[in-house]
């Protein structure tokens, strides 16, 4: 297992209060995203666990991707990843910020 | 129409439950995870691969525990088999109409080994505390993975079990039944086998399931409301009564070699056909056949 954390600065959300989603399975080639609101409402953190070990650029590449599509902030993304494919994380993200931003459990 | 079989674990329990009820206990934002498997280095999941919480059904104030069955095949762990004691303890003081549990596992999740165990045996003395209580615990069994070891005695001690014919139900599961007698003995790669023996017509027929339903959300939702009032008969005139007829059961079919000559045996007709028929047309089939 290796762990991952990034922080991005983004744009400040207007500050209404999210409840946390969580989105995906931890199976085989498959990953959970929960996102949770941050005290800090200019940053994205992203903590990852995941069981491929060595893929940190890509990690890297697919986040930055997500965070300069969306423009999240004022979140706590935290995931648990069992080798899911950089397209896989991609649509996890999407799916788990839009269930966030319409307030869904 | 929403599958239940390719739903998620949190999909079924908003499915099962009126919208926007749920109440979730414990929550993966809690981050109650297992150590046993951080030890081994192996993938966590935030809610240990189940869900328990409160909600209402059509009203009723229902306590409600769905496990995944995508993480680690929804195995009893300590911490998931510590949320459904704690929900099943906690029915003990606030009496809901009925405890729901969804089941999908393959029984003790074995990185855990003693921890597991035991955890399933808290969970079976929980379960019938909280049938001594008079609270309906109502089973539903639709998921991928089936449910079998210790969660398959789970469910056969509670009240009632509501199951698709996708949903499987039996105490080994086909490969470690391949396993252990040879593929002579069960072939767990042949599919039609495996459900004529173990899925849901064949636990409906032998009456280890209530009621069989389409691979529906709304039609679990459906059976359970209509399982709500469920208050089987526990006088020991009955138990033994039961225990009888579960006798009788391996006298009489012990000779058979598939469940297609059970079916035969009990006078269902066109039993070759029993298969392929639909929820509906299956339950009017065996009316009245069932052992």
């Amino acid at each position: 297992m290796e762990a991952l954390h990034f922080t991005f600065s983004g744009q400040s959300l207007s500050n209404t209060s999210h409840k946390p989603v969580l989105v995906g399975v931890v199976g085989s080639g498959n990953l959970e995203v929960l996102i949770e609101p941050a005290t800090d409402a200019s940053t994205c953190i992203v903590e990852i666990i995941t069981a491929a070990v060595g893929f940190g650029a890509i990690w890297e590449a697919v986040i930055g991707d997500f965070v300069s599509r969306r423009k999240p902030a004022g979140i706590r993304v935290s995931i648990n990843d069992v080798g899911a494919t950089p397209a896989v994380v991609s649509l996890r993200l999407d799916q788990a910020w839009d269930s966030y931003r319409e307030g869904q459990p | 129409m929403t599958s239940y079989y390719e739903a998620s674990a949190r999909d079924r329990v908003n499915g099962v439950l009126d919208p926007g009820t749920f109440h979730e206990i414990v929550p993966p934002s809690a981050r109650m995870m297992s150590p046993h498997l951080k030890q081994l280095d192996q993938p966590c999941a935030f809610d240990d691969g189940i869900i328990v919480g409160e909600g209402r059904l059509s009203d009723h104030p229902i306590a409600i525990a769905a496990q995944e069955g995508g993480f680690m095949g929804g195995a009893v762990g300590e911490v998931h088999g510590a949320k459904l004691v704690g929900l099943l303890e906690r029915a003990l003081e606030t009496k809901p109409d009925a405890v729901v549990l969804l089941v999908e596992s393959g029984g003790v999740r074995l990185h855990e080994a003693n921890a597991g165990l035991i955890a399933v045996s808290e969970i079976m003395r929980a379960v019938l505390a909280v049938r001594a209580a008079g609270i309906p615990l109502i089973v539903l069994d639709g998921g991928q993975f089936g449910c079998f070891g210790g969660m398959g005695i789970v469910a056969k001690l509670c009240d009632a079990v509501v199951m698709s014919e996708e949903g499987r139900l039996a105490l080994s599961g086909p490969e470690v039944i391949e396993t252990t007698k040879g593929v002579e003995e069960f072939d767990s790669k042949d599919r039609a086998l495996v459900w004529r023996t173990v899925g849901g017509k064949h636990r409906v027929i032998l009456g280890d399931a209530n009621l069989l339903v389409n691979d529906d959300l709304d039609a679990f939702r459906a059976a359970t409301l209509d399982l709500i009032e469920t208050k089987p008969d526990m006088s020991l005139e009955a138990l033994e009564q039961e225990h009888s007829r579960l006798g009788q059961r391996i006298d009489r079919f012990g000779d058979c070699k598939d469940a297609v000559d059970i079916w035969r045996d009990l006078g269902i007709a066109d039993p070759d056909t029993v298969p392929m028929l639909e929820s509906a047309a299956f339950m009017a089939a065996i009316a009245g056949k069932r052992a």
